[in-house]
């Protein structure tokens, strides 16, 4: 930060202005006083508030995200149940073979291989880079789509193997012997009471997985060059930006348990039975 | 009896043709993987060329998975890196579990530990493990020991979770109540007569555990903030080589191509054990 010509005694004006030549004790205090009136402290490296910082690079995150559990949420769903209502059958095999591969892969083979082969080979969709949504929608989707297949795959792995068990159970049941003895439709059967009755662990396990989202995004924007949250956590702490990494963590971990809270009260839509 | 189960032979032959591959990687037409050459610059795979060595001789060397741009071998890389990845997966996963068996058996059997140690394993688990692994390499500077306590952190949280959940249901069975009746001492009681019974549920989290932390620390090496780029690991060999990865995509699908056959072998293990050894697991999931 000082450069390499500094002098002992800039260095240590930088320390002092940093607050950094006070006890940790005593930083820890300071930090945690100011956070909790809603201060996340300034960035040693970009010289802005962290709050702000954070608010810059939300967008890209957030789409990415957002479409991320869209498309495993659509994918995953109708993949699992399907194997549940075909158990032991090739397709059921074929998705927990996909499942066991889906959590071994990591992120970044992953997202090297489809840029090899959607973008350079097929010439499909660009290598990297992102689009704000302000400079029109469709290329902002355009840039977004690969980032968000490839994230979206261990989280698709996670999701059908959930729905496959959970809707498998509920195929047990007895109620779902009566709704075909009444002659209903298999989908009728399918969607309306065994995933209906399956909805809760499902629920449970989009946001467990939305820590593996989280760490899948630092990992993806690195790849494709996405100048979001991921990417900050990273150059934050090749800078050793200290105020930045306690930041994004602090607002990253914010995030999931508010995710999951509301998912938690969300099962009183999803089973009436449940009351809080 | 385990071996009867094909997932178990299957990843447990990989797992072992890794380590072989990692103990003798000196033996298998491999060069010091810290050797450059300028003059041997971005190979393809197959490759012939020269490198030179540390007393200044100059070796023909077939470049079997190519060269990155300083010049090294990248099969002699990869084929080192595998040490990395398994010592620490393998060390990871052994801390994680070491921590979590103390802190669980605590939490189950001493009551008023309970609460409190619970909370904090929550505080821990609110956060993404890829973050408290960041956070504390970020802290500590980047070095082997340190890695693989940074990527054990975030996992203890879960072993501690199953252990105390274990020792729960264990502690109400007979031979527990037998055994203070006779006034066996609480860490006889703990040690001797409760955690044997909880080692077959743990073997299974452990091994999930080792691939788990194999992927991490290629991640961590892979965004620069693991271990320093002159280790070969898989991820720096990624990282060093997804510069040129439109030229040359070699150095980035190599060590991928093992990470990925490494983390699969693990899992798979990890599953045939879990459907032979925990009968009512496998059913659940």
């Amino acid at each position: 930060m000082a450069g390499d010509a500094a002098t002992a005694e800039q260095i240590e004006r930088i320390r002092a202005g940093l607050g950094l030549d006070r006890p940790i004790v005593v930083q820890f205090g300071l930090w945690m006083q100011r956070i909790l009136s809603g201060d996340l402290g300034e960035s040693f490296y970009f010289r802005i508030k962290v709050a702000t910082l954070i608010g810059q690079r939300l967008e890209p995150t957030f789409a990415l995200a957002t479409l991320t559990i869209l498309i495993a949420v659509v994918i995953a769903i109708p993949l699992g149940v399907i194997a549940a209502w075909r158990f032991g059958g090739w397709f059921d095999r074929a998705l927990m073979g996909f499942s066991v591969l889906g959590f071994s892969i990591p992120v970044f083979v992953l997202a090297y291989l489809l840029i090899w082969l959607v973008s350079l080979k097929l010439g499909w969709f660009p290598v990297q880079g992102y689009r704000r949504l302000a400079d029109g929608f469709f290329p902002f989707l355009h840039h977004l789509v690969l980032p968000a297949i490839t994230l979206s795959v261990i989280y698709i792995a996670l999701i059908a193997r959930v729905t496959r068990a959970s809707v498998l159970e509920a195929l047990g049941e007895d109620y779902i012997r009566t709704a075909r003895a009444k002659g209903l439709p298999e989908l009728r059967v399918l969607v309306r009471h065994a995933l209906a009755n399956a909805a809760v662990p499902i629920a449970t396990v989009i946001g467990i997985g939305v820590a593996i989202l989280i760490g899948g995004v630092v990992v993806t924007e690195s790849v494709y060059a996405i100048p979001g949250l991921g990417r900050l956590t990273v150059d934050a702490v090749l800078a050793r930006d200290f105020p930045t990494i306690q930041g994004v963590i602090l607002f990253f971990s914010f995030i999931y348990v508010l995710v999951n809270l509301l998912i938690d009260l969300s099962y009183v839509f999803l089973d009436p039975r449940i009351r809080y | 009896m385990l071996w009867r189960n094909w997932s178990v032979r299957i990843g447990g032959t990989a797992l072992v043709l890794l380590l072989l591959i990692s103990v003798s990687a000196p033996w298998l037409g491999t060069v010091d993987p810290t050797l450059f050459d300028a003059g041997s610059r971005d190979l393809r795979p197959g490759a012939a060329g020269d490198i030179m060595t540390l007393e200044g001789d100059l070796l023909k060397h077939t470049f079997l998975m190519g060269s990155d741009s300083f010049g090294r071998d990248v099969y002699s890389r990869v084929l080192y890196g595998t040490r990395v990845s398994l010592v620490v997966g393998i060390a990871a996963a052994l801390l994680a579990v070491a921590f979590g068996v103390v802190l669980g058996l605590s939490a189950g059997y001493i009551r008023w530990l309970d609460g409190p140690l619970m909370r904090v394993m929550d505080g821990i688990m609110a956060i993404p493990a890829i973050l408290i692994a960041i956070a504390v390499v970020a802290l500590w500077r980047a070095s082997l020991p340190t890695v693989i306590v940074a990527i054990a952190i975030p996992e203890i949280p879960r072993v501690t979770r199953l252990v105390r959940a274990l020792v729960l249901s264990i502690r109400e069975e007979p031979y527990v109540e037998a055994a203070v009746a006779l006034g066996t001492p609480t860490a006889k009681i703990m040690f001797g007569h409760i955690l044997p019974n909880t080692i077959a549920p743990l073997l299974v989290q452990g091994t999930y555990i080792c691939a788990f932390s194999i992927l991490l620390e290629a991640i961590l090496s892979f965004l620069g903030v693991g271990l320093p780029p002159d280790i070969p690991t898989w991820g720096n060999i990624m990282a060093e080589g997804r510069v040129q990865f439109v030229a040359y995509p070699h150095n980035v699908f190599f060590p991928g191509i093992f990470l990925a056959v490494t983390v699969l072998a693990v899992n798979i293990l990890g599953d045939g054990l879990r459907d032979t050894l925990d009968p009512k697991m496998a059913k659940r999931v």
